[in-house]
């Protein structure tokens, strides 16, 4: 029985050695389980630095257990009955407070160095204001007067394993953050709710978007591609579905970019004119819904109280229309509720607020009355 | 009660009370000290099903067990578990035991505060255990708990989190002021503070540590009621306050936490060590100053934990120069361990596995907090798995293992009986071989880009989140086999010698096994 138990511990440390061997097999890009280099001056520093501590840090470890090692195989018991009595010496302990003293300043040098240049805080060509929501990204380009929010494009139905996962699952925006390749660009980050963390691996800007503070951070892609990251700081229920994508194009498709992102403004303002009937408004306000409220109301407008609250039988979305617009427009003070103001145009707004008052029998049940967008138009009016 | 007390009168030289009354109304230290130490088993099991909660939700990519909102319950009350609810007990349990057998004191200085403290935690537990069933669920914020997500956005049971909080501070601060007052107060005749053993020197640093930073804890929590109930905004920005500024204050108490989750390893484990090579400790007076400059330092470092929060330049350079500091004491505790083994006559008990495994695992995770601590590249480690790979290195190999090697190491003493040293090392080897597969690939996921708290990730991770959960659970279930041989040793087994091991020495050693109830109640002569 014993013997066996020692055979058993024995073959334990094989399947650690095993284990340490087999992904080297199936994962023969080792790469893949680094740090990226990225496509930036910085990010190749920060490589560099990754890289440098983390050699340091083997050579110390290989000498140190090494003596460790040869100790515990040279001065086993059976091998060395009697142990030796030394003990303190002042030399040793002054040697081995120095040497790694030094040692750490060899390491801090290139890495206060590469620090200072990353706070560099000049002002950017292209200035990028970025700010956290619980669960998406809004970019406003500071120049331009384009802004837009950005939301994980990926089905629930892959998060939910009903149907398979695509290529960039978790990593997939409806609409990319877009900048000009060789540029400097400066972002101004910040957050509406919580807190909020904006990390590009790619960039190596990891900055935290905090509610009343403005944080910078700058790059200059040297590269076009689409880069892929996170939000990196709890935010609560949905902080791991909230991605950060970033498309870095050449200059011209750059300027093209924004100038169709301002005739897509003005096609906006037409629609807002637009006679709108309860049928089309409640197939757009579907949609709207889906992007951004079923998060927290869910698909069915059950919610998940108390903290998010039904739609469905709620007495505000059934028979108070002035509040229920109030409450779109303004937010809930002290609750998770967001204003939606600066969020959805004037269309979207009417539409998501009249899909809500129709779904789920609030339109049997209740008033009936909907929105249209010459509501939002009036309530955005400034009040005498 | 005073009647009470003095119809026991008579039994006091003779061993406890018989039945339940014996473990409410202790004031025994020895009683105490196993109070605590099977409240911390229990709370390590609760919190490691959690952590198996957690793991096996990341078994695969897609949300297949639990809801997000869950899993961000599950991640915040395994951290708050593990850290108030079993290691710190722990560490509290072996001070209760060993303290006053270690410095020839008949009892700890204030017993009857001893009860009070230790009754409190099973209270303090099950007010946030009990938050679970509560209406919006257990708090889902983080065991760091970040406003505003833990005061506007929090769910109501918040306020419970905040009383639980109290109540754990409250009783950590009475044990460390019985601690301070044992240690100043108690030591045998001619036991001078160098002369005191490693443990007690590292409990003592440990207790000044708790003092210092639970009432900053308390301030914090309290802010946080504040402004969800009475209107205030300390750490809400749209009423003039400052969300960096939590942040701050709990970082202030966090980072000395973190070594007071680790100082008495640092004790337990010179212990063993000396013991097992058969060989003076190499450098008693440099392995104290070394933990007197970690304690120091911990108080200069805290913002090393915010980097990414846009501090100015001159914090970051600040608070990397300072924290890159801690490497050097932590170094020449390093060495000394290994100067220690170096020319001794090593065997390899299970105290000594634990405690061999507890030098090499600790200092690779001191090396990834070296990595961490230089700001650039802190960029990209900050909140991914690198990190949770750093502090699991720390806390998992590194206290807990400490906590495991003494156990065995000193099991003897308290029950007379020798644990199984066969299905010990069993014990040893499934759990090394479970820490590392669990947590070694996260260092690669990390820095491949998984950030932590995700209840889902993209597919490139998927293969060595599978390593990782199955490493768990062979970690979880290998604890199953540490409760059966700690209650089969309780029960009975080879009985042990007043010496136990060859090579120990200390106070404690010269105690009949099991310890009597009452011990040194006229004090030893130390030389």
């Amino acid at each position: 029985m014993f013997k066996k138990i020692n055979n058993l511990s024995k073959s334990a440390f094989t399947a650690l050695l095993m284990l340490s061997l087999y992904p080297s097999k199936v994962l023969s890009d080792w790469d893949a389980l680094n740090m990226r280099e990225g496509v930036t001056q910085v990010s190749r520093d920060v490589f560099e630095l990754h890289m440098l501590i983390f050699y340091i840090c083997v050579a110390i470890g290989a000498v140190v257990f090494s003596v460790m090692f040869y100790s515990l195989f040279r001065y086993t018991k059976k091998r060395n009955p009697n142990p030796s009595t030394f003990h303190e010496s002042t030399k040793l302990e002054v040697a081995w407070t120095i040497i790694p003293f030094l040692v750490l300043i060899a390491m801090a040098v290139p890495a206060s160095k590469t620090l200072t240049e990353i706070y560099d805080d000049e002002e950017g060509e292209i200035n990028i204001q970025v700010v956290g929501y619980q669960w998406k990204w809004e970019y406003k380009y500071l120049e331009d007067d384009i802004n837009f929010f950005s939301n994980l494009s990926t089905d629930q139905d892959e998060i939910y394993n009903l149907v398979p996962k695509g290529e960039n699952y978790l990593l997939e925006v409806d609409e990319p953050l877009i900048i000009p390749v060789d540029t400097r660009v400066r972002f101004l980050i910040t957050a509406n709710d919580v807190i909020h963390s904006w990390w590009v691996p790619d960039f190596a800007i990891k900055q935290d978007a905090i509610p009343g503070f403005i944080n910078t951070a700058w790059t200059r892609a040297e590269e076009t591609g689409i880069y892929r990251g996170n939000c990196t700081e709890l935010c609560g229920k949905n902080h791991g579905f909230m991605p950060v994508v970033v498309k870095v194009v050449e200059k011209d498709e750059y300027n093209e970019w924004v100038l169709a992102k301002k005739e897509e403004a003005i096609k906006l303002a037409e629609l807002t004119e637009k006679e709108w009937s309860l049928g089309e408004l409640t197939e757009r306000g579907e949609g709207v819904y889906q992007k951004n409220c079923v998060a927290c109301h869910q698909m069915n407008g059950e919610g998940l109280p108390p903290i998010f609250p039904a739609l469905a039988g709620s007495d505000i979305v059934m028979f108070d229309k002035d509040r229920n617009v109030e409450i779109l427009m303004e937010g809930v003070q002290g609750a998770a509720m967001q204003s939606f103001a600066n969020q959805l145009s004037e269309v979207d707004m009417a539409a998501v607020i009249t899909y809500t008052r129709q779904a789920w029998g609030n339109a049997e049940n209740g008033d009936g009355v909907y929105v249209v967008p010459s509501d939002i138009v009036e309530y955005k009016k400034p009040k005498i | 009660m005073s009647s009470v007390i003095e119809s026991h009168h008579d039994d006091h030289h003779h061993g406890p009370a018989k039945g339940l009354m014996r473990w409410l109304l202790t004031t025994n230290h020895k009683d105490i000290g196993t109070l605590y130490l099977w409240f911390s088993f229990a709370m390590f099991l609760i919190g490691g099903a959690m952590a198996m909660v957690i793991r096996a939700e990341l078994f695969q990519p897609g949300m297949q067990i639990v809801q997000p909102e869950f899993y961000n319950q599950m991640l915040t009350l395994h951290g708050l578990i593990m850290v108030f609810g079993a290691v710190m007990p722990a560490f509290v349990g072996l001070a209760n035991w060993l303290i006053p057998m270690m410095v020839g004191a008949p009892d700890m200085a204030l017993p009857r505060l001893n009860n009070l403290s230790f009754w409190l935690l099973p209270f303090a537990f099950g007010i946030l255990l009990s938050s679970l069933f509560m209406e919006g669920g257990a708090p889902n914020f983080g065991w760091t708990f970040y406003a505003p997500l833990s005061t506007t956005y929090a769910p109501p049971s918040v306020t419970f989190f905040i009383f639980s909080v109290h109540i754990m501070g409250a009783s950590s601060i009475m044990g460390s002021i019985n601690v301070i007052v044992t240690i100043m107060n108690m030591r045998a005749p001619g036991m001078d503070l160098m002369k005191m053993p490693l443990f007690v020197w590292s409990w003592l640093i440990t207790a000044y540590l708790l003092i210092a930073v639970m009432p900053v804890l308390a301030g914090a929590v309290t802010m946080m009621l504040m402004d969800i109930h009475f209107g205030t905004s300390f750490f809400n920005a749209a009423g003039g306050g400052d969300p960096v500024l939590f942040q701050h204050i709990f970082w202030f108490f966090g980072h000395p936490e973190v070594y007071i989750m680790i100082l008495p390893a640092f004790g337990i484990i010179s212990h063993i060590i000396e013991t097992f090579a058969r060989k003076q400790l190499f450098g008693y007076e440099s392995m104290v100053w070394a933990m007197l400059s970690i304690a120091i330092l911990s108080f200069v470092v805290w913002a090393h934990h915010m980097f990414t929060v846009g501090m100015p330049l001159a914090a970051e350079l600040f608070f990397m120069w300072a924290t890159m500091l801690i490497a050097v004491p932590t170094g020449v505790k390093v060495f000394n361990w290994v100067a220690t083994m170096f020319k001794g006559s090593i065997s390899f008990e299970t105290p000594m596995l634990f405690a061999i495994a507890f030098v090499v695992l600790f200092t690779i995770g001191g090396f990834s907090g070296l990595m961490l601590s230089i700001v650039p590249a802190d960029f990209q480690y900050h909140d991914t798995y690198f990190v949770v790979a750093h502090f699991h290195y720390v806390l998992v190999p590194g206290s807990i293992f400490s906590i495991m090697a003494a156990v065995y190491y000193w099991i003897p003493k308290w029950t007379g009986n020798m644990y199984d040293e066969r299905m010990g090392r069993l014990h040893f080897w499934l759990s090394f071989v479970g820490v590392n597969v669990t947590f070694f690939p996260q260092h690669w996921i990390g820095l491949a880009g998984m950030p932590r708290r995700y209840p889902d990730y993209a597919l490139q991770f998927a293969d060595w989140n599978m390593v990782s959960t199955a490493g768990a659970f062979l970690f979880g279930a290998s604890q199953i086999l540490f409760l059966f041989i700690v209650l089969k040793t309780v029960l009975g087994g080879k009985k042990a010698t007043p010496q136990v091991w060859e090579g120990a020495r200390g106070l404690e050693w010269s105690v009949e096994s099991p310890a009597p109830y009452h011990t040194f109640s006229t004090p030893p002569k130390v030389n």
